[in-house]
């Protein structure tokens, strides 16, 4: 069943992005998501930006997100969940190095992820890719975070000019990795997927799919064309391991 | 560990194992058919499939609400055109591991039935399983062909006449007055085999939201909820007829299973049990259920099929 979070606090991260955050903690991991509910309008998937208090980041591109952008302190957003699989850091990872990839709105699971290793005192640097200035999201919150933030916007309006893929691969090159994280749009992960495995370093993916049930059963939010047979967003992911 | 034969048989075909994956769990690709397969099943569902492609209901479309699930999907499905493909590529990958499939299909009328058993019987699936019990959809798709003796009947018999020989299983559902009546009207009407349950209607209610969880207001029931119904319905079945029974509702663990054969049925279906424990559930099942013939003494299913019935 769904329980009811009230909203405490709302942060305006860009011009169409905000962060709903709630009056308590959903206990969880980054990388795992949440089905959230407004009733008599939708129900649909976001990724947890973080567990204490439970808070999700909400891009407003359709009717359902504008519903959330449209939401006060004080009211209620219906949830199911944590579900599915998130991401792990590395074991014994105090002192490592990880590299995380935000493409677009992927940055959020990934912001709460570099809490929590920041937390573990593993050294993070994160490469954000977006199409302008105006889009990059947390770049100052991964900075507080104590995080080298490398920016990449499609028409060089910050950071520099070119494809989230450019800096991932400097950066890899810079220092390896124990891991790479990433987070963004399919053919962002399918690159950052091949330099890992040019390189032979581990990485995990967030994927993105339609949700229905959320449960494992109704087949819906199914990953094809990959070696996963028969791998499923909601349940086996969405973080994949590779 | 003694051995034990875990086989049985449905029409026309042997399964290694009486596990069947349930129709509208993982049924929705070949990859997802195959991987329930690999994970133990001894044959394989299809989602039900229609005539035309189908989008379903919107979100939200199935929760977990303590005692069981409840769903309403909606039936969304690719259409009966693009189901053929599936089942062509699926049934060779599927042989390959000794897996039989079945195909389950939905119609709007009798006419258009044995219009989409037609098209789908030409990729030759195992078994046909026609499912007149979707309590889902609300128009005229499902509730009223199981309700009925007469509607049961006419589907039926308009499918058999379609398939060209594929053997049929019709799918009953639990909400009707004598489940054994209308199990005896569509053997009478030639259905090779009955698959007892579809799910419960039923409805849950958000007391803070105020109103039905599920967009589509009501669903089927389904999970440990449902279990205690589908052993009621399955003996009912087996009273009433003589055709092998896929016995479904409610059925999670290898001791659940062992309860369905002894209420009569000959393969035991699956679905729910893929939310509590992973698809996983599915071979883990078939252990459980050789643990527990070996921990009682018994060699075959056919040792303790239909024992409470007796």
């Amino acid at each position: 069943m769904h329980q009811t979070f009230a909203i405490a606090e709302i942060h305006s991260e860009n011009y169409r992005t905000k962060t709903l955050i709630f009056d308590r903690a959903l206990p969880s991991e980054p990388g795992q998501f949440v089905m959230a509910w407004l009733p008599n309008v939708d129900e649909k998937p976001y990724s947890i930006a973080g567990a204490d208090p439970f808070s999700m980041t909400v891009v407003a591109v359709g009717p359902f997100s504008e519903a959330l952008h449209a939401l006060q302190p004080g009211d209620r957003v219906w949830i199911r969940g944590p579900l599915g699989q998130g991401f792990r850091l590395p074991e014994q990872a105090a002192g490592k190095y990880i590299l995380l990839a935000g493409g677009g709105y992927g940055v959020a699971p990934l912001h709460f992820l570099a809490q929590r290793a920041a937390a573990s005192g593993v050294t993070v640097d994160v490469c954000i890719g977006a199409r302008t200035a105006d889009e990059v999201l947390l770049a100052g919150a991964f900075e507080r975070l104590g995080a080298a933030v490398h920016v990449m916007t499609d028409d060089g309006s910050l950071g520099r000019q070119g494809l989230i893929t450019v800096a991932v691969e400097a950066a890899m090159g810079a220092r390896t990795p124990v891991a790479v994280y990433g987070c963004g749009p399919v053919p962002m992960l399918e690159a950052v997927e091949l330099l890992c495995r040019s390189r032979g370093v581990p990485h995990q993916l967030s994927w993105e799919a339609r949700m229905r049930c959320g449960m494992g059963l109704c087949g819906e939010c199914e990953v094809h064309g990959r070696e996963k047979d028969g791998w499923l967003a909601c349940v086996d992911g969405p973080v994949s391991e590779g | 560990m003694a051995t034990c034969d875990l086989t049985c048989l449905l029409p026309g075909v042997r399964l290694r194992t009486p596990i069947v994956l349930a129709s509208g769990i993982l049924g929705t690709s070949v990859s997802l058919l195959v991987r329930a397969a690999r994970a133990g099943a001894g044959a394989v569902t299809t989602k039900s499939t229609g005539l035309a492609p189908r989008a379903g209901h919107p979100n939200p479309v199935a929760v977990d609400w303590g005692h069981g699930i409840i769903n309403a999907i909606g039936l969304s499905n690719p259409g009966a055109e693009e189901e053929v493909l599936l089942l062509a590529e699926a049934k060779v990958l599927l042989a390959a591991l000794g897996v039989p499939l079945i195909a389950s299909i939905f119609g709007g009328s009798v006419e258009e039935y044995a219009q989409v058993a037609g098209m789908i019987a030409a990729a030759r699936p195992d078994l046909i399983e026609v499912n007149i019990s979707c309590p889902n959809v609300v128009d005229d798709f499902g509730t009223p062909f199981a309700a009925r003796c007469d509607s049961a009947a006419a589907v039926t018999a308009a499918v058999k006449a379609a398939v060209g020989g594929v053997p049929i299983s019709v799918k009953l559902a639990p909400n009707v007055p004598n489940i054994g009546r209308i199990a005896q009207a569509v053997v009478a009407a030639g259905a090779d085999a009955i698959t007892a349950i579809n799910t419960m209607p039923g409805m849950v209610i958000d007391a803070e939201a105020g109103r039905p969880v599920l967009s589509n207001r009501t669903g089927g029931v389904s999970g440990p909820a449902l279990k205690p119904i589908a052993l009621r319905c399955v003996a009912e079945v087996a009273s009433a007829v003589d055709v092998p029974i896929i016995g479904t509702g409610g059925v999670t663990t290898g001791r659940d299973a062992a309860e369905m054969l002894m209420a009569g049925a000959t393969a035991v279906g699956v679905g729910s049990a893929v939310w509590y424990r992973g698809a996983e559930a599915l071979g883990e099942i078939v252990t459980e259920l050789a643990a527990f013939m070996v921990s009682q003494g018994y060699r075959t299913l056919d040792e303790f099929r239909g024992l409470a019935r007796r």
